[in-house]
């Protein structure tokens, strides 16, 4: 099954769980079973529209989701996806 | 007294120390790794600096790359051990969280800000957010030479 690696700063939401295996045959799909897994993870993940929200990316592989097919990027049994937070900040 | 606690190993102390030097003046960025208590409290046994790869004023902000973060996380998998936060510096500024520190800052993580005066680390402070806040709330940073 393909796996979806969980960022530390959401795993509060998956019971402490770093890696979720799923058979989503897409990135939307898998996310989704994510997301139904473990119901804390929802508002964090997707905006009112059920888009994936903006300050997080996803990665199959090390291919951004966003220059393939996006959620509709099929996903492969031994596929690994990433939920990339952004990271930044600096002084005023 | 802090709510949190965060124990950092001397070695990765000297390791953020030497990137806020190296960067100066601009601001240096790296991964935080070690195992958390079931108290919250942390030992952080490992800094790894990577690259700033924010485009524009490099003095005032830091960016990690995405695919950088992602290896980040696989890193942790493979070694069995926790990305427990960021480090990054503040040239010629306090090693107080600011307002774009708070404004881009993910729950959990502890942000190690090291202030860097005239190319000298001046001061080491650590901040994690408040649970389901936009707070920061500042670290009681310990120093550990064994771990």
């Amino acid at each position: 099954m393909a796996k979806i690696i969980i960022p530390t700063p959401l795993r509060k939401f998956t019971d402490n769980t770093s890696v979720f295996e799923t058979s989503g045959g897409t990135v939307q799909e898998a996310i989704e079973q994510l997301a139904q897994a473990h119901s804390g993870l929802e508002r964090h993940l997707f905006d009112d529209s059920r888009n994936i929200r903006s300050f997080i990316r996803v990665y199959l592989g090390e291919d951004d989701i966003n220059s393939l097919e996006k959620g509709a990027t099929t996903v492969s049994s031994n596929a690994v996806i990433s939920i990339v937070p952004a990271i930044a900040g600096g002084i005023n | 007294m802090s709510k949190f606690s965060v124990y950092i190993s001397e070695e990765a102390v000297e390791t953020i120390n030497a990137d806020g030097i190296e960067a100066f003046p601009n601001e240096c960025c790296g991964f935080l790794y070690g195992t958390e208590a079931a108290d919250g409290s942390r030992q952080i046994t490992l800094a790894v600096p990577v690259s700033n790869s924010k485009e524009g004023d490099q003095r005032r902000r830091f960016e990690i790359s995405p695919l950088d973060y992602l290896r980040a996380e696989q890193f942790a998998l493979q070694n069995d051990t926790t990305l427990l936060g960021v480090y990054h510096s503040h040239p010629n500024h306090p090693a107080i969280a600011s307002e774009h520190d708070l404004a881009e800052a993910m729950p959990y993580f502890s942000y190690v800000i090291v202030s860097v005066m005239d190319g000298e680390v001046a001061d080491l402070k650590s901040w994690r957010l408040r649970d389901e806040e936009r707070e920061f709330l500042e670290e009681t940073v310990i120093v550990n030479v064994e771990v």
